[in-house]
């Protein structure tokens, strides 16, 4: 009994210890760079930005199939990460929608604009060269006119994708570009069994095309969409109207029919939805939130201590326990941020204190049908137990239905409530069961406590037992 | 002790009279739907001076955004307005237009300036979830309470029990809200839903403790059953009364802080969330336990029965009174 409380005391503290270290600032006692790589993640309402929620809108009017969505999404990606946002969120949601969250993004305006437009794909000639994927590079189809030439469902004219080329690089010739390209998709060479990706153009790119390549036998030529560089495949033969290109996994030719496909086709995007925040509005936000949070648990621990003396004294040390530890899950997760979701850890600070007030109404019934002070603790607990238990549960199984509400209207307003809100409860399990218990059990030995009223009960001293060391000392 | 559940009538009497007028709310003038519901925009500026909400809206009208409403919001001295007017996409050319005209009434803060946009087809979408969310939240808790008071005579009344006292709290909520949207312009998003579904989890939180003590006083007294199921009941709130007051003090404490020292943008989701933890308080000892007694007793059932005879026989009761 003794040797196993010892132990969970030890526990208790070695975990209070790790989350204290984990929510400390980034630049404190970093061991290899764990900290560095789990910031706190601040939504959108704390620190400004975007979010859109783009729906797909296939010309035909038809519905569109999730290789494209996926190849559209991993298309808007390459364009976020020209843009400079440091942690982008691109999700697709349900069957044609992708959701891009952009915080701490200055220029909106802009970043809807780059988003808007459809991917540009473009086969160039570098020279012969065989250029590295992910090179960035400009081509002789300019950002300028030829753009929306190129894309003609895209809306807004005239804001280029932003990966800013070095300006002393080449200029290499756009052969053909995506509006060229009538199909692509993945087929296997009929000897070899080696994914291929197979691609048809279209009208005069058809004889362009084939010019390029027979002149170019055995030289590299680059796939290139917004500039950037896919593959760089080598060119074996004259090509017309239909061509292949090997030397892939099965997972990257996938892909890149993907990327050619969406380039090609365009599917044109919609928005339908945005939110943009200015950034003083979130900080503002913050600061008055963590007043709030300060104000709030400052109170809730004078009530305690006051009405339930030292048991409630220990019970705000299991919350502040509490809370650093909920605090470093949330940085482990990583839950992001937000002001609602702040709002529900600070509601469940108030039902983790409602699991101790459940157990120590149960102390003092024990206590005053004249139990020693040691069964009193486990009775009290044994008997809260139930309560606390099915009470959290229902918590929790509301928690689930609104993670998945707020998935569905991409709120992560919402998710980030329903995800600190579980952790918290979840949390307070831990803490007022086991923190709590511990502490009194460790109190209790060490045969501190003495007066009833300490305990919230009259002047008189305890019952005793023999198992109470204060009664055998 | 005071006997609480021998004036259930008392307090299914209070509960009446307090959702009555929320329901004809409800009926009458309905809940004010914000754009997360209807699409449209929610456009908030920030000046460096007041400037007035007429002289936004009439340069708005000028515009060709003649539906547009301004009201101010936040501290006066942060001279912040937010315009609620029909889609407006963020990158538009009518967008830049109309910021370019806005700014003509004074020095706009693009840093204290937010847009928020929802398509009508997502509006009405989200319209849809919430009443599926809702309704999923009921099943699940009524399934898991069925489930934790499987020991019990009947272990399905306790779940309906709890869901009628969370309807009760729900209903209230809804009505207030629709007060304030009639009175105040307050109006409904997606965060109230969240706020609602979190006041339908702490309802049902709140009830099952008390619950749970007449479960644990129940399967105590079997051995020398003298106390009826009434005064087991009574008991029971009795016991769990003073937890259920420090509970929701704490909670309430909290909650308060966030309405009075946080932010703007959370103050109707909290002021939602702290009507809904009160009143599911008061529901927890007044309603859901006592609806236990009153079903036990044949109440419920002799209520219904009597509107069901009325209906079926609607000239016969004078008959009878008259011989």
């Amino acid at each position: 009994m003794r040797n196993k409380n010892g132990r969970l005391l030890l526990l208790i503290l070695t975990l209070t210890l790790a989350a204290t270290w984990i929510v400390l600032p980034a630049g404190t006692l970093d061991v290899g760079g764990f900290k560095a790589d789990h910031p706190v993640r601040q939504g959108l309402d704390l620190q400004g930005g975007l979010q859109v929620t783009m729906e797909a809108r296939p010309p035909d009017g038809g519905d569109v199939d999730g290789d494209t969505l996926q190849g559209t999404r991993d298309t808007l990606e390459r364009r976020v990460n020209g843009l400079g946002v440091t942690e982008p969120l691109i999700q697709t949601r349900g069957d044609d929608q992708i959701v891009v969250e952009l915080p701490g993004i200055e220029n909106p305006e802009q970043a809807v604009a780059v988003l808007r437009e459809t991917a540009l794909l473009e086969i160039i000639y570098a020279n012969g060269a065989s250029l590295p994927p992910g090179t960035i590079v400009q081509t002789s189809l300019g950002a300028g006119a030829n753009e929306s030439a190129a894309t003609p469902g895209a809306a807004t004219p005239g804001s280029a994708p932003s990966p800013t080329p070095d300006p002393n690089a080449p200029v290499y010739d756009t052969i053909v570009s995506g509006d060229d390209l009538s199909d692509a998709f993945v087929t296997r060479d009929p000897t070899t069994g080696q994914p291929l990706v197979a691609f048809e153009l279209q009208g005069d790119a058809a004889d362009t095309f084939f010019d390029f390549t027979s002149a170019n036998i055995g030289q590299s030529m680059s796939i290139v969409i917004d500039k950037e560089v896919i593959s760089s495949p080598v060119i074996r033969n004259a090509i017309s109207g239909q061509g292949t290109i090997d030397g892939m996994t099965a997972l990257e030719a996938q892909n890149l029919a993907t990327q050619l496909k969406a380039g090609a086709l365009g599917v044109p995007l919609e928005v339908v939805s945005s939110r943009t925040v200015g950034p003083s509005l979130g900080a503002d936000s913050l600061d008055r939130s963590l007043v709030a949070g300060i104000v709030g648990l400052s109170v809730v621990a004078l009530f305690m201590v006051l009405y339930y003396r030292l048991p409630g004294l220990l019970s705000v040390i299991a919350l502040f326990m509490y809370t650093i530890i909920t605090f470093a899950l949330f940085k482990l997760i990583p839950v992001t941020l937000t002001l609602p979701g702040i709002a529900g850890f600070i509601l469940s600070i108030g039902m983790a204190v409602d699991a101790n007030v459940l157990i120590f109404a149960r102390m003092k019934e024990e206590l005053r049908n004249g139990r020693p002070l040691s069964q009193a603790i486990e009775g009290g607990f044994d008997h809260a137990w139930p309560s606390i238990r099915d009470s959290n549960v229902s918590t929790m199984i509301t928690c689930l239905i609104l993670y998945w509400f707020g998935q569905f209207t991409g709120a992560t307003i919402i998710t980030g409530f329903a995800l600190t809100l579980f952790v918290g409860v979840a949390v307070s399990l831990f803490s007022a069961i086991t923190v709590t218990r511990t502490l009194l059990r460790t109190l209790n030995e060490l045969g501190v406590i003495r007066s009833a009223w300490l305990l919230g009960l009259g002047r008189h001293d305890l019952a005793r037992s023999a198992n109470d060391p204060a009664a055998t000392a | 002790m005071q006997h609480l559940a021998g004036k259930r009538h008392l307090w299914f009497a209070i509960s009446g009279a307090m959702l009555i007028p929320c329901i004809l709310a409800l009926i009458v003038w309905g809940l004010n739907f914000g754009i997360d519901f209807t699409g449209g925009s929610a456009w908030e500026v920030q000046y460096g001076d007041d400037v007035s909400t007429e002289a936004i809206a009439e340069t708005l009208a000028a515009n060709g955004r003649p539906e547009a409403t301004v009201q101010q919001v936040g501290d006066a001295a942060e001279h912040r307005y937010l315009i609620r007017l029909g889609e407006l996409q963020e990158g538009s050319v009518e967008k830049d237009a109309l910021s370019d005209a806005l700014a003509s009434l004074g020095t706009l803060a693009p840093a204290g300036e937010s847009l928020e946009t929802v398509g009508a087809s997502v509006g009405n979408s989200i319209r849809d979830r919430s009443v599926l969310a809702v309704a999923a939240a009921s099943i699940g808790i009524l399934l898991y309470i069925a489930y934790a008071f499987r020991n019990t005579q009947n272990p399905l009344l306790y779940g309906f029990c709890a869901i009628a006292a969370m309807l009760h709290d729900a209903i209230f909520v809804l009505g207030v809200f629709a007060i304030l949207g009639r009175l105040a312009d307050v109006e409904i998003d997606a965060l109230f839903i969240t706020a609602l579904l979190t006041i339908i989890g702490f309802s049902v939180h709140d009830t099952i403790v008390v619950f749970d003590r007449i479960r644990e006083n129940l399967l105590a007294q079997a051995e020398n059953s003298r106390d009826s199921f009434e005064e087991i009941v009574n008991h029971s709130i009795g016991q769990t009364l003073v937890r259920s007051v420090n509970t929701s003090i704490t909670v309430m404490i909290t909650l308060l802080a966030l309405l009075l020292f946080g932010g703007s943008t959370t103050r109707e989701f909290v002021l939602a969330l702290l009507i809904g933890v009160t009143v599911g308080t008061y529901s927890s000892i007044f309603n859901a336990a006592q609806l236990l007694v009153a079903w036990d007793n044949g109440e419920i059932q002799g209520f219904f029965r009597r509107l069901t005879r009325m209906k079926r026989h609607p000239g016969q009761e004078s008959t009878v009174t008259g011989a």
